[in-house]
């Protein structure tokens, strides 16, 4: 009997039993304190579309869509055996194809290829409101997809770059969509010097104090090690909540506050207001997309981007080579809260209302899976990881399935993180640097400065 | 200087109030601050999700007080039967969520020896699907429990009311936290717990298990908490996302106490339960949460080891 529950296969097929159990409780129907088994019994006996050719109970739909998987699995599995058997006994036609391949691959990493592909892709993007002209769509993806992507890519450079784990990462993009409600003059307190000033002053006020108080939390709190970090962060971004959520006199308290105008100029003869419509937002945050992307990938191979990475790959020899850590990572926290503190102005111009419940903490947590997914620390992973995450939300609060209820987005993101911590924890798309960081940290040839004990535990046993 | 003299007087009325209220609060932020430390004393890295397990702890505990007690009053022999149930089970479904935690978030990435960082994010994501997995199941609304007892005041002290829910949570407090003590103290498991904190390589080649030890002081740790949820619930009821700030505290406490300690951890809860009482006369009421995080911060800077400092395996 031991024996049987030893055997590799059994144990496979096990787990994919639980996921599957697991699958189809949690697309299953809500549960509540009166019928706590309603959810259990829904998920299973609940009939359920299976590609609207017939319309069987739910569990069966997930039995057959998981055969599907598993087949489709070993399918793939078995050609690529086949494949390698073949390259290796040198059958000409196959070895053929794969040299062509080899060639494609070392082709997309010469500049001139990649230039053209990113050529490609901002053309796209310049074309997607001709593409896609339903307005509400177009006003989630500058929403839920673009917006998401800035705050992105400005936790990549704390998280990614520098290797720390903000988690009050949200507490900065409040302050830059408060900042921008009270440059205005939306706020119960008011406008600097009594002025209600146009939204695009806001830009730098708001950067600047996102900024300072990046610094300010930054420099007492950078000296601490990496889990601690984490926790401080936490309840920064917990107590930013609670100013926001409590203090009426200041900053509109629960109910927050929707006064704040679109952003608009007017220089003498040129006047442009961004209104209602979501197309002009779209190319404006577009632009401060590729901005930042231009920005911080030259910042990646900078000194400080250099300084950056080794910090985060070993502190105490970046700091024997003359690299001042709390210097770079307080400037990694700053950028980083720069950054949030501008994606606040954007949303707070464009939904025109600010109210704390955008700013809980769960927030940090689905910015962080944006850079997890892609691949901490890489750009073009962050993007791709950014867009597949955020543009896959968006479709499902556009129109969303039977199967997917709105409230549990944090579900599926928490077992996103979990999920791509076992398999893939340098995320989908990562850089080369950091593949490699990952797999020598683990081999154990590689020091890691926020793990000095863990290394311990290895045990030594065929898994 | 008028503000603080008023302030002082409130104090000063209402001090052994505080005090009390305090002291059982820091019964639970103790409870909880266990599980941490003991994580910490073995893996050292900070188990996220611990909130979760309090969480579940009492979800489990209202069910079944609402299975036993219902709509019934309860005489004095039943209230005891119910209570030690409740507890019992808070503390049991505490534990397996956290022996699944380690299984599931933990276990694969020790495996492999992932960098730190790969830890703490998945604790994370289990943490955030745990309690919307909870929300989804059980309802996103607010549960009250059940209580298997009247909360009449027993007796007073000072002229601070002692209720029936001090009592139970100073008498529940002090036989974990004693059992626990002479469990990690004396017992062969306690032991083994002690060598991995010590050095877990060291400790495998002398026949200590790791897995399995690893695995039962996520347990532990994980009835204690689970235990705690319960008692943290009685007054205010179970919700999904109730865990966040009683965890968050908790791991202040650990902090203050030195993490990895245990008995530390029982200070710094109990210390951090009565100056969060205290200050209410000084902060209002929306921001009292804020003060657990000021201590946390103070402590991080001035002393990162802790009152006791981090003692990591070296008693308990």
């Amino acid at each position: 009997m031991k024996t049987f529950f030893q055997n590799p296969r059994v144990q496979r097929s096990g787990r994919t039993a639980l996921i599957l159990l697991l699958i189809i409780v949690m697309t299953g129907p809500e549960g509540s304190g009166t019928q706590p088994t309603a959810g259990f019994t829904g998920s299973f006996g609940n009939h359920m579309s299976f590609f609207g050719l017939f319309y069987p109970q739910r569990w069966v739909v997930f039995l057959l869509l998981t055969l599907i998987v598993v087949g489709l699995t070993s399918l793939v599995k078995m050609a690529h055996r086949w494949w390698i058997e073949r390259q290796r006994a040198g059958n000409n036609a196959v070895a053929r194809v794969a040299k062509t391949l080899a060639a494609t691959k070392q082709r997309a990493r010469h500049r001139s290829t990649r230039l053209s592909l990113y050529a490609v892709a901002l053309a796209f993007a310049l074309y997607f409101p001709h593409l896609v002209t339903d307005q509400s769509w177009q006003t989630l993806v500058v929403q839920d997809v673009l917006v998401y992507l800035l705050l992105a890519l400005g936790l990549n450079v704390v998280t990614g770059f520098a290797g720390l784990l903000d988690l009050g990462y949200v507490a900065f993009y409040a302050i830059g969509a408060y900042t921008t409600a009270w440059v205005t003059g939306s706020l119960p307190t008011p406008p600097p010097f009594g002025v209600h000033w146009n939204t695009f002053v806001a830009i730098p006020v708001a950067i600047v104090f996102a900024m300072l108080c990046g610094v300010l939390l930054g420099i007492p709190t950078l000296r601490l090690r990496g889990d601690y970090l984490a926790i401080v962060t936490l309840g920064f971004g917990e107590i930013v909540y609670l100013f926001i959520n409590n203090s009426y006199g200041i900053t509109g308290g629960s109910t927050g506050t929707n006064q704040i105008p679109f952003l608009s100029f007017h220089l003498g003869p040129i006047k442009y207001l961004w209104g209602l419509i979501p197309e002009p937002y779209y190319y404006l945050t577009l632009a401060f997309v590729v901005i930042f992307l231009l920005a911080f990938s030259s910042l990646e191979h900078s000194r400080v981007g250099r300084s950056w990475v080794a910090i985060r790959e070993d502190e105490v020899a970046a700091e024997s080579l003359g690299i001042h850590p709390l210097k770079y990572k307080v400037m990694a926290f700053a950028i980083g809260a720069a950054s949030a503190g501008f994606a606040g102005v954007v949303t707070a111009s464009q939904t025109l209302f600010v109210t704390p419940p955008t700013f809980t903490i769960s927030f940090s947590i689905n910015i962080l899976v944006l850079v997890i997914f892609g691949g901490m620390g890489s750009i073009f992973g962050v993007v791709l990881g950014g867009l597949v995450v955020q543009g896959f939300v968006a479709y499902l609060t556009h129109s969303p399935p039977s199967i997917y209820n709105a409230a549990d987005l944090y579900m599926y993101l928490g077992a996103l993180l979990v999920v791509m911590m076992i398999y893939r924890p340098a995320g989908l798309f990562p850089s080369r640097r950091r593949r490699r960081e990952v797999s020598q940290v683990e081999a154990g040839t590689a020091p890691d400065t926020l793990q000095v004990e863990i290394g311990a535990h290895r045990v030594q046993e065929d898994v | 200087m008028s503000y603080f003299s008023s302030h002082f007087a409130t104090l000063g009325h209402e001090f052994w109030g505080l005090l009390v209220g305090g002291i059982a609060n820091g019964f639970i932020y103790a409870m909880v601050a266990i599980g941490y430390t003991m994580v910490y004393g073995v893996l050292r890295l900070i188990n996220f999700a611990h909130s979760e397990v309090f969480m579940t702890g009492a979800f489990a505990s209202f069910f079944l007080l609402k299975f036993l007690v219902g709509n019934s009053t309860p005489n004095a022999f039943e209230s005891v039967v119910y209570l030690i149930a409740a507890v019992v089970i808070g503390g049991v479904v505490g534990a397996l969520v956290a022996l699944l935690l380690e299984r599931v978030a933990y276990r694969p990435l020790r495996r492999r020896n992932a960098p730190k960082l790969a830890y703490l994010i998945s604790a994370i994501g289990a943490s955030y699907f745990l309690y919307n997995f909870v929300g989804k199941e059980f309802g996103r609304i607010n549960l009250s429990i059940d209580a298997p007892y009247t909360n009449n005041t027993v007796f007073t002290i000072f002229g601070a009311t002692v209720q029936t829910y001090y009592i139970v949570i100073f008498f529940v407090g002090v036989t974990m936290l004693v059992a626990l003590d002479r469990l990690v103290a004396t017992s062969k498991l306690g032991r083994g717990i002690r060598a991995v904190a010590q050095d877990a390589e060291t400790a495998s080649l002398m026949g200590v298990n790791i897995d399995r030890t690893i695995a039962l002081t996520f347990m532990l740790g994980g009835f204690l908490g689970g235990v705690a949820g319960f008692l943290y619930s009685i007054p205010v009821g179970a919700v999904y996302g109730m865990g966040f700030t009683p965890a968050l505290k908790a791991f202040s406490a650990a902090v203050l106490g030195g993490i990895g300690n245990l008995r530390g951890a029982v200070l710094g809860g109990l210390i951090l339960g009565v100056v969060e009482s205290l200050s209410v006369a000084f902060v209002s009421g929306a921001y009292i949460d804020v003060v657990a995080f000021g201590v946390l911060v103070l402590v991080l800077l001035v002393r990162p080891t802790g009152i006791l400092g981090e003692r990591l395996g070296r008693s308990a």
